[in-house]
Order: C-alpha cells, then structure tokens, then sequence
C-alpha cells in the first residue's frame, strides 16, 4: 500500500510517496510560486515518479501547510503543525521538541511519544525570525542562501542586529557594511537575530530534549550550530529535514488508508 | 466530572418529552435588538432637545448615580464594537488617523474619534455630544480618551480614582483599617459626582431613586450571574462570545433600569428551555471552550465560524465579566446605606476585581475550567490593547503547566481589520484542534 503528503508552504512545495513499512520510497521539492494547486500536482506527480510509481497506486494522499486546501487531489488536510510534530518522531523517535523554521513561520512545538501534539507557540504573523529574513539578507548581500551558513560559522566578531523585522533588515544589514563590518559578522548577526527568538519560542512549550530541527532552514548549518549552542542540546536534524511535513503528511494519509476515515476523527484532522 | 457536572450533563433528558415552548427560543435575540435600538433612540433624541448625554466605559461606568439623574448613557466601547459587526469601522479608523493618531492606539479610541470627526453619523443613529465624561482608571487609555472629549466639547472630565488591590482579600463590610479608608476615599469622589450631577441636570440628588436603582441592579446581576451559569450544561444553549455580547451589551446599556433585570428573565428563561430540549449553541458540540480576551468584531462571523466547524463552542469568557460592568458574580448592594455600598461593592470589589482580574486571572481561569467542564482556552490578545493582552501567552502556559490545560494564542484586533490575518490565524486555530481532537481520543482509549 502506498500514501502520500503534500506540503504546499509559502517558498516551497514538497511531496513525499511512503510505503505501508513506513518507509519514503519517493519524494520532490519545487519552488510554491503563485499557482498554489499546480505547485502541488508537479511535486505529487514528481515524487510518484521518484518513486517509480503511478497515481493509481496511491491509496490516500494528505495535504499539509499554507496551501493545504489547493491539494485538490488529496483526501483531506492536516495542518504543517501536527504534521512536522508527527514526521520529527518518525525521523527521530526520541523526539520531545520541534523548532521548525519554514519560510514565512517558526513553530515550536512539544510533542508526545507517538507525535502527537503537546503544545505549540508561532511566531507572530509577521515574518520576523523567520526563512523569509535569511532570504532578505541573502539578497542585501548577494550571497546564496546555501552559502549562508557556511560564511556565517566564519564569523570572529559578529554583530548585533537590532531587528529582526525583514524590512528593516536590508537596511540594517546595509547600515553595518556601510560601517566597514565584515561580511561573515553580518551574516553571523542575523543568524543570531534568528536563533534567538527561535529559543524563546522553545521555551514558551516547555523545551525538553530529544530537539528535531525541521523545515527548510534546518540545512542551514550555522543555524543548527547556534541553536545547539542556545539550548545546550544535540539537535537532531537530517536531510529529510526539509521534507517533514509533507512525511507527517503522508503517516496521516497511511492512518486514513489502514483505518479508513474514522482515523480522521481520531488524529484530529481538519473537518 | 464533578456530581454538579453530572446533574448539569443529564438535566435536559428528563422532562424533553413535555411540549417546547417555541415562544421562548429566539425571544432573547428579538428582545436584545428592541432594547439596543431604544436605547441608541434615547441618544439620538437627547441631542436633538439639548438632554445632558454622559460619556462612560464598561468598567466604572457609575450608571448607578447617572441613572438616579436621569442621565442617558453613551458606551464608547459598545458603539465601537457595533460599527466593526456592521462593517464600518475601517472608515472611521481611517478618519482618526488622517487626523493624526497612530496606527499602534487603541481601535476603539481611534473608531470614537473618527465617528466625532465624521459628524458623529453612527450606523445605528446619531452619537450625542458629551455633556459629561466619566474614566476610572481601570484602564488609564479610558482617562486620555475623556480628555480628547474635554478637548473638543469642553464638558467636564470625571475621573474616578480606585485606589490598587492593597486590601487583596477584602470585601464589603470588611473591618480591616486599608479598606474602610479605601471606602472613604471612594465615596468622598462618588459625592463630588452627585454634586456635579446636580449641577449638570438642576435636579437634587433624590437617595431614594439611587436605592431603587440599586435594587434594580441587585436583580440584574444576580440574573446576569444566573445567565452565565446555565453554560455549565451540556450542551452548553449559548456562545459566550456570540450570545454574550448581547447580554454584556444590555447589561451595560440597561444598568439600573427595569428593562435590564427583564431582559435578562427573558434571557434565562429561554436558556432553561433549551437545556431542556438538549438545544446547544452550535449544531455539534464537541469542544468546550473558554474565551480569554474580546472577539475580533471586525471579522466577527469568521471569527466565530473558524471555530465552530470544529465544533468549538465558548462556554464561558473572561469579558463577560469585566466588560460586562463586573457583575458576573452577582452584587448584592447594601440599599440602607447606598453611597457607601456602591463604593464598597462596584469600585472596591468588582471594579478592582475586573483590573485586576486582567492581570491576575489564572486562578480565576482554572475555577471557570473545572466548573463549566472546559476543554481548551482560546487567549485571543488585541494587537492595539495592552490592558487586556498582556501576559495572556504567560497565563496560557500557567495553565497548560499546573492544569495540563491546553491553550490556544491568536492576535487580531478588536476592531481594525487590517490585523486579521486569516491563513496565520486559521492555522493555528486548526492546529489546536488537531490536538485537542487526538488528546481526546488519547483519554477515550
């Protein structure tokens, strides 16, 4: 039996097909844009064919994140937030706490043995401390956001922002170069600005270790390196880190094809 | 569950069988709009013959001592919120700031003044100018927003000045020296009032008509108290944060007048007939919620709607009872010595109650929790009011802590539709559910 989750989130979309074992057997990852259900159709599409599969051979596929209603192929919607509580366990099973940073949010939830939801905290609605603000000083600095991290762990003296606001951010960032400041302390500096708030939405849930990092910038690396630093934990990240989501998804979606869609009422997924 | 949470889960299935009496169910709401009609009535006729109108807030408004007058009331606050229901309040936001004030005030604050730069053109009638303007220091928004009135109609400015919860713990007819002193103060400034009353219509204070008043307000919150109670049943028969506007609003708009202690008859007696046909608030209830903080009027339907189709009803909130003039738990006025008793009760106890409720409410909370069978609590802070949204993400995790009681943290605003955010509220609105769902279903097996 094979089920599937689409996570449609505000920068990326991914998709990923897992087998009843569970076990991932296919997955994708494509830039959201501005048509959310086509973004959602090619990443479905390309993780059945990662996965040498068809359509037909998918029982139940879950659709997750911002654009979790444009999954009009799927059979209902589960939000990223349980989802991401639900795949951190799947990929760590010792798993208490979730930071995941997405693109336009930060969540941080406590969670139960089997991933279910605790406790949760987000950012506020704007996008400080969040992808979106790495992305702001990607463009302020004319780096790629992959190298970010890298430069940033060479930092010797790194800055103070004052802001985490990503408008202002470009200013700021400006404003420290203007200042002769080095690059790497600059992008340190924010790393930091993010971090912190990061830790202070951990603390919010009763932070309590194993701590999965998911979501895009969880392949940051100066990230991983800050938050451990932070929190004084190992912080359990992988390169399915990015496709979290869309994992809890598809675990849903493999409830809904075990069980049938009582699992709806019983995982508490959207009515 | 408790033996009262068992009587109050199988009341209705006795006596369902006898006739429904259909009269009863939709009175209140029919009820509730002839009385807020009447009393916007009231104010656009006393501009039109020059009666004096006092400007008051929901918490220490002193209908008590304006009523014995004869002096109609104007609420800011339930004007605001009424522009926001019907859609209006964005153009009077905006005619607040083009004048000046900034984006981060108060929404209420800002609809006011727009509506007084606009001409006073409300969407249910005309606002009055001020004769009067009354501001306890319940919240010290309350007191710069009286002195922009001042500014523009030159009335006069009361500010009551209650003295902080020194005496915690203490209560009418308390002994204790800080207290009785407390009394004084209060009632030296409720008999500059009268007299300022006095002045204002050329009437002589009447005693006897502010202990009929008072009477009335006995009644009203001993119904109001009742009103509330009948939420403890299962499934509770109405929305604290829907049907509880209407009750707040009467409670406020009526203080003192027989219409307010036969509204809320009216109310309860229809409450009391749907416990007993098993009619709930909402089709399916399948949450129990308690709402910390106001809605957000100006996406009201939504607002409501976002939680209801998960089945989530409010069964109790915390406006009720501040907004609600304090008297959720009932007040028992002391008519044969009615100055002091109204310092004691409404300003020493429940006025300060509902201060400092705001800030010191866990406890409060935790009770409503056990007591109404509560699932989740919803802390639904207001981006542009301090007052009632600090420490709200502080409490939520009090409580998800001692009384493992899940908490849910939104923003919004009351008033200014620019900080709704659908995607991000609904959400984690979901969210919450999602989780309140699986914990559920975690307890049945």
């Amino acid at each position: 039996m094979l089920v599937a989750g689409v996570d449609v989130g505000s920068t990326q979309t991914k998709a990923v097909v897992m087998d009843d074992e569970p076990k991932v057997i296919g997955r994708s990852l494509t830039d959201t844009g501005a048509r959310l259900d086509e973004a959602a159709q090619t990443a479905f599409e390309l993780s059945l064919e990662d996965a040498g599969v068809s359509e037909a051979d998918v029982t139940a596929v879950i659709g997750t994140g911002y654009g979790r209603f444009r999954v009009e192929f799927g059979d209902t919607q589960v939000t990223e937030i349980s989802c991401h509580a639900r795949g951190a366990v799947y990929l760590f099973p010792h798993t208490r706490s979730v930071l995941d940073i997405g693109g336009q949010d930060t969540k941080a939830i406590r969670v139960g043995e089997v991933g279910q939801v605790l406790d949760f905290c987000m950012n506020d609605k704007c996008s400080a401390g969040t992808g979106r603000f790495l992305g702001a000083a990607s463009q302020a600095l004319e780096i790629p956001l992959g190298e970010l991290g890298p430069l940033a762990l060479t930092a010797v003296d790194p800055v103070t922002m004052t802001t985490t606001c990503t408008v202002f951010a470009e200013s700021e960032i400006l404003g420290w170069l203007a200042l002769g400041r080095k690059t790497e302390d600059v992008l340190k500096g924010v790393h930091m600005a993010i971090a912190s708030r990061s830790l202070s939405l951990l603390r919010r849930v009763g932070m309590e270790p194993e701590i999965t990092f998911t979501g895009g910038v969880a392949r940051n690396v100066a990230m991983v390196s800050l938050m451990e630093e932070l929190t004084g934990s190992v912080i359990n990240f992988s390169e399915e880190s990015h496709f979290c989501g869309a994992i809890g998804a598809s675990l849903y979606a493999l409830d809904r094809a075990l069980v049938g869609a009582a699992a709806d009422a019983e995982g508490g997924m959207t009515p | 569950m408790t033996e009262a949470d068992a009587s109050t889960r199988t009341a209705a299935s006795g006596d369902r069988a006898a006739a429904p009496h259909a009269e009863l169910i939709g009175a209140t709401r029919s009820e509730s709009h002839r009385l807020i009609e009447s009393w916007w009535q009231e104010l656009t006729e006393s501009e039109q013959s020059g009666r004096p109108v006092a400007n008051v807030f929901v918490m220490g408004s002193l209908a008590e001592i304006l009523r014995s007058f004869d002096i109609p009331m104007s609420f800011p606050e339930i004007t605001g919120l009424q522009t926001a229901v019907r859609g209006r309040s964005m153009e009077y936001l905006l005619a607040a700031e083009d004048y000046g004030y900034s984006p981060d005030i108060c929404g209420y604050v800002k609809v006011d003044v727009g509506l007084h730069l606009t001409g006073r053109e409300h969407p249910n009638g005309r606002l009055p100018e001020p004769a009067l303007a009354i501001a306890a220091n319940t919240c010290t928004t309350y007191i710069k927003w009286a002195e922009i009135w001042e500014r523009m109609y030159g009335c006069p400015v009361f500010v009551l000045d209650l003295p902080g919860w020194r005496g915690s713990g203490s209560g009418p007819g308390a002994e204790d020296e800080t207290f009785r002193n407390d009394v004084r103060y209060v009632e030296g400034q409720l008999r500059e009032l009268i007299a300022l009353c006095e002045e204002l219509t050329g009437k002589p204070f009447d005693v006897d008509r502010l202990r009929e008043v008072m009477g009335e307000v006995n009644l009203l919150a001993g119904l109001y108290r009742d009103v509330i109670a009948e939420n403890k049943h299962h499934p509770a028969p109405f929305n604290a944060m829907l049907d509880g506007i209407n009750y707040m609003g009467i409670a406020n708009a009526y203080r003192g007048h027989p219409e307010g202690s036969r509204f809320m008859r009216v109310a309860l007696a229809e409450l009391r007939e749907r416990v007993r046909l098993g009619m709930g608030a909402i089709p399916e209830e399948k949450f129990r919620l308690l709402g910390v903080g106001p809605a957000c009027y100006a996406q009201f339907r939504r607002f409501l709607e976002l939680f209801a189709e998960w089945g989530g009803v409010f069964v109790h909130s915390e406006y009720m009872g501040y907004a609600g003039g304090g008297i959720d738990e009932g007040i028992e006025y002391d008519l044969d010595r009615p100055v002091e008793s109204l310092a004691e009760q409404i300003l020493l106890t429940s006025v300060r109650r509902m201060s400092g409720g705001i800030f010191f409410s866990q406890e409060w909370q935790a009770e409503v929790v056990r007591e109404w069978d509560i699932d989740g609590i919803c802390f639904h802070g207001v981006k542009s009011c301090r007052t009632v949204s600090t420490g709200q993400p502080d409490v939520r995790e009090w409580q998800m802590r001692n009384h493992d009681t899940p908490g849910l943290f939104i923003q919004s605003d009351l008033v200014d539709g620019r900080l709704w955010s659908e995607a991000q509220i609904k959400n984690r609105i979901d969210a919450f559910f999602e989780a309140l769902a699986s914990r559920k279903a975690a307890l049945r097996r």
